[in-house]
């Protein structure tokens, strides 16, 4: 395998670890820390495509873009979390649910 | 081989934060996965983003982690889950199984090169993208600032809210005086 491919199959795994994880956490908290893991293996996959591609400044441009993007996530649901938790004080997103059905 | 070595451990580490228990082992481990990233890109080459990276990700975010955790608390959920873990493990295999036959194989054809330093990049290129990271760095704050703010009686809040938060603002021996209160109808007849 070249380079670029194994790039690519590392920034696949990290996005399909970030999302393994979206879909079982329960918890307000773990579900910022798999957004930050998918966010991860999208960086690294800008990255070998810019490299590949021969134009790794524009690749470098748009990886730091995405990552202001996602600490600026981090920020606001880490504060949402520690509001929500203040408040309802619970992070467990089933007991945060309203709506039953 | 290098490079497969940084991306398993990555991947590793990932799985790790993800199947952790505790919220600052998962945060810990998210650490090492950012730290893992930014060597492999610092080995693609990309040198200023595996500094920003390592200086932001593993670095500001982290501590952010840990922060939110000291406050909200490290309560662990118990083992059920959200979906059950065959179902999600098997869409995300079949999500993982189509990128991978969609990119693979990878066409060695290059474009041409566009040259220029990131800076050049950065502002000439996609000036744009630079205005957009500064209107975001500002929401961030704001945001920030608005979710962590005490709690305060709104200015349009009604009269008896208002009344009992200048109560509590008065100092220590200042009692507040009571309105005259004006007379009724039918105390008047």
């Amino acid at each position: 395998m070249s380079t670029l491919e194994i790039m690519l199959v590392s920034a696949f795994a990290l996005v399909g670890a970030g999302l393994y994880g979206l879909l079982i956490t329960r918890n307000l908290i773990k579900v910022v820390i798999a957004l930050q893991i998918m966010v991860k293996g999208a960086l690294v996959a800008l990255v070998a495509a810019g490299q590949a591609s021969d134009q790794l400044a524009l690749g470098q441009s748009l990886a730091m873009t995405v990552i202001v993007a996602d600490t600026v996530v981090a920020v606001i649901g880490l504060a949402f979390a520690v509001q929500v938790k203040r408040v309802r004080g619970t992070l467990d997103l089933r007991a945060l649910a309203e709506l039953r059905g | 081989m290098v490079y497969a070595g940084l991306g398993i451990a990555a991947v590793l580490c990932a799985i790790l934060a993800i199947r952790a228990t505790r919220l600052l082992s998962a945060a810990l481990w998210l650490a090492g996965v950012s730290a893992l990233v930014s060597i492999l890109l610092y080995e693609l080459g990309a040198r200023q983003v595996a500094v920003i990276e390592l200086s932001v990700g593993a670095g500001l975010v982290t501590v952010l982690f840990v922060f939110a955790i000291s406050i909200a608390g490290d309560d662990a959920l118990g083992e059920r889950t959200a979906l059950p873990r065959w179902l999600a493990a098997g869409a995300v295999g079949a999500l993982v199984i189509l990128l991978v036959g969609m990119a693979l194989p990878v066409d060695d054809a290059t474009v041409e090169a566009a040259g220029g330093s990131v800076q050049a990049a950065l502002w000439d290129q996609r000036a744009l993208d630079v205005l957009i990271q500064i209107v975001l760095i500002f929401t961030g704050v704001l945001c920030l600032l608005g979710l962590l703010a005490e709690t305060r009686p709104l200015a349009f809040a009604p009269p008896a809210a208002r009344s009992i938060a200048r109560q509590d603002a008065l100092p220590a021996g200042h009692e507040q005086v009571e309105p005259v209160r004006e007379p009724a109808l039918e105390e008047v007849r």
